[in-house]
């Protein structure tokens, strides 16, 4: 085991999980929430030529995808510097 | 130049670039040909993705889909199901897939629950869900050839055959990720160009995703204009009408969503990456590639069906003679997919919606007996070039773009099913002192095997070939999905609860597949009737692996909470793959 000690390797897993979780509910909100559970509210909002709900399903939700998973992808890069686990 | 020639070059080429690729990438061991040697780039990988998972279904089909068949907003199942898959791979799965090291799927399945029957369970699921999913784009291919190419679908077929073969065997993953980025080039051409035209032509702005959310020449907005369109001949709204009813879409989103991060063939690309850091980023820039045909599908989607409306009804209320139709209409109808059929004998091309109470109003107002017009989905892609009035390259263009969709994914479907025949079973379970050498040889047999069988089952469809790939989506989301993220973030799911989890989910989704389709899809055998009241809580079949999914995570927490604890040996593996650090590229044991 790389780390330092079973302390930090539990920290490192909870941080983990904890901004898993965090970018999941966004992730869940972007997708099942504004474009399904309550798209018919957002579509009363209108953006430029987009109902607000129907561009969330259809575009919105994917830009916020992208989003995402390069946050993650780049949060998870300092988060193994910081534990020392970002060898090869 | 003719169409015709200027397809047969145009398709030619991209063919000898793919074989050409094949000869330079051949491989050597068999780490070159299950996983390329592990030492993909992270952006080529997302690159090569995004062609192994866009099909042709995706490319073809899905603008239609969207359309027609979901009535637009229900089409948003699609859009966010096989785009927010790529989330739960980057964060859920494929970091510590990578970190495991091996080769395939199963090969996990088995270690984590340190069974070989729970290998051969997950072999199985594997199988069924890739050959069904293969099946439709050998279809695909077949298709493609015989309506660019004109061909026939059986000789079409053989071509799209050879090739595969040629680069499969020969190069295994290493050719196969090479060509896909090949590919990706290609179909993403060919499905951007005719779209960035048509968005120009009806709203002024050349970003397809801009010109959805844009303005028509009058002014009018052109998702409001296309509301007041459709619903005016009696079609539900375009922008808010759901798919059956918010519970079905999200259930469907869910399954679609699953279904794409359990699906083996997605899955070992993100093992040809070196590190653990690679695997995170080459799944967003995967979704990247996706994302610049899956945000330009919507548009494609809405404006082909204005178009289409605006051309049968060029003014309000006014239709147009059959006489007068574009030639586009004219050459799609020869290939049967426009049809149109004269019922009130007025001479008159009459599209509207003739089941809904607004369509017998003006049914009865203008002496119309019945919708005249049968629109095919995969006309909103095709026929795309032709209304757009674009160069006979583009349609060209086109042609090969429909081809690289379906041989690229059909290319990956088949290394998955041939490295779980050669690696899973033959390596793994029935003859394991397979030295290395015997084992690449076994592993492009089994390549050439699957080839074969696909090819036959492409050429002889079985009759649920329709129903095929709603039933791998429902398998993968609810076999293999559950039981390799329990297998990540549980260290109490053992054996006994990993196999009665994935067998009961798949059996749950299987049986309510059924239910609705025919029992092994023949469709007299079905044992309820497919609509109505008799659905789950109103789920439709095709969404039904979110379902079989949570069947199996409860299964298998229950199973393993009465039986035996998980060994330290294997708990220490779990923690191993949870660290980043310390990953060899992609090894044997």
């Amino acid at each position: 085991m790389a780390f330092k000690s079973e302390e930090d390797a539990k920290a490192y897993w909870s941080e983990n999980v904890s901004l898993m979780v965090k970018l999941m509910v966004i992730w869940f909100v972007v997708s099942f929430g504004c474009g399904i559970l309550f798209v018919d509210v957002l579509n009363t909002i209108q953006i430029g030529g987009y109902k607000l709900g129907f561009w969330f399903a259809q575009q919105g939700s994917i830009y916020s995808f992208l989003g995402l998973i390069f946050y993650y992808s780049k949060a998870m890069g300092k988060l193994d510097a910081k534990y020392g686990v970002d060898g090869e | 130049m003719d169409l015709q020639t200027l397809t047969y070059i145009v398709v030619g080429a991209t063919f000898a670039l793919y074989i050409g690729i094949a000869i330079w990438a051949k491989a050597g061991s068999t780490k070159e040909f299950y996983v390329a040697g592990g030492g993909i780039n992270p952006v080529a990988n997302g690159m090569a993705t995004a062609a192994d998972w866009m099909s042709a279904a995706s490319f073809i089909s899905m603008a239609g889909l969207i359309a027609l068949s979901y009535g637009g907003n229900g089409g948003s199942v699609f859009l966010m199901g096989w785009t927010g898959g790529y989330v739960i791979l980057a964060m859920l799965l494929a970091p510590y897939l990578r970190k495991f090291g091996k080769f395939t799927v199963p090969e996990f399945i088995g270690d984590r629950y340190y069974s070989n029957s729970a290998r051969v369970v997950a072999v199985i699921c594997l199988i069924i869900c890739s050959v069904t999913y293969v099946i439709g784009q050998m279809k695909g291919v077949g298709v493609a050839f015989s309506r660019f190419l004109e061909v026939d679908y059986d000789t079409g077929l053989y071509i799209g055959m050879t090739i595969v073969f040629i680069y499969a065997v020969l190069g295994g993953m290493k050719g196969i990720t090479y060509t896909q980025i090949a590919q990706y080039c290609v179909l993403i051409f060919a499905y951007t160009i005719p779209a960035i035209f048509i968005s120009l032509k009806l709203t002024g702005n050349p970003l397809p995703q801009l010109g959805l959310g844009s303005t028509l020449a009058d002014g009018t907005p052109l998702l409001v204009r296309l509301d007041q369109v459709v619903t005016d001949l009696g079609f539900a709204n375009y922008t808010t009408g759901p798919r059956l009813s918010t519970l079905n879409m999200f259930v469907y989103t869910m399954s679609l969503m699953i279904g794409t991060a359990g699906l083996p063939h997605v899955i070992i690309r993100f093992f040809t990456v070196p590190t653990v850091k690679d695997a995170r980023s080459s799944a967003g820039w995967a979704l990247v590639f996706i994302a610049i045909l899956y945000t330009t599908a919507p548009a494609v989607a809405a404006m082909a069906r204005l178009n289409l409306h605006e051309t049968i009804q060029p003014a309000g209320g006014e239709n147009l003679a059959y006489e007068d139709v574009p030639v586009w209409f004219t050459n799609w109808e020869k290939t049967g997919l426009l049809k149109f059929e004269d019922k009130n004998g007025d001479g008159k091309i009459q599209y509207y919606n003739d089941k809904s109470a607004k369509g017998q109003e003006l049914a009865e107002a203008n002496g119309w007996a019945g919708n005249e017009l049968k629109v095919d989905n995969d006309i909103m892609v095709l026929a795309n070039p032709e209304i757009a009035q674009l160069p006979n390259w583009v349609i060209a263009l086109v042609a090969a773009g429909g081809l690289a969709a379906a041989l690229s994914t059909a290319a990956g479907l088949l290394l998955a099913i041939s490295s779980s025949i050669s690696h899973d079973l033959m390596k793994g379970v029935f003859t394991p002192d397979l030295d290395e050498k015997s084992e690449l040889m076994y592993s492009r047999i089994a390549m050439a095997g699957a080839i074969a069988v696909a090819g036959y089952l492409g050429l002889n469809p079985p009759g649920f070939a329709a129903g095929t790939v709603a039933l791998a989506f429902g398998l993968a989301a609810s076999s293999i999905f559950p039981a390799l993220m329990m297998g990540i973030f549980s260290k109490r799911i053992n054996r006994q609860g990993a196999i009665a989890g994935m067998v009961s989910g798949i059996v749950v989704t299987l049986f309510y597949v059924f239910q609705h389709k025919g029992f092994l899809f023949v469709g007299d055998w079905k044992y309820l009737q497919d609509l109505g009241s008799n659905w789950f809580f109103g789920i439709e079949a095709n969404a039904f692996g979110a379902v079989g999914a949570v069947v199996n995570f409860a299964v298998a927490y229950a199973v393993s909470s009465v039986t035996e604890e998980v060994p330290q040996e294997v708990k220490d593996m779990v923690e191993h793959i949870r660290v980043p650090s310390g990953v060899a590229a992609a090894q044997d044991h």
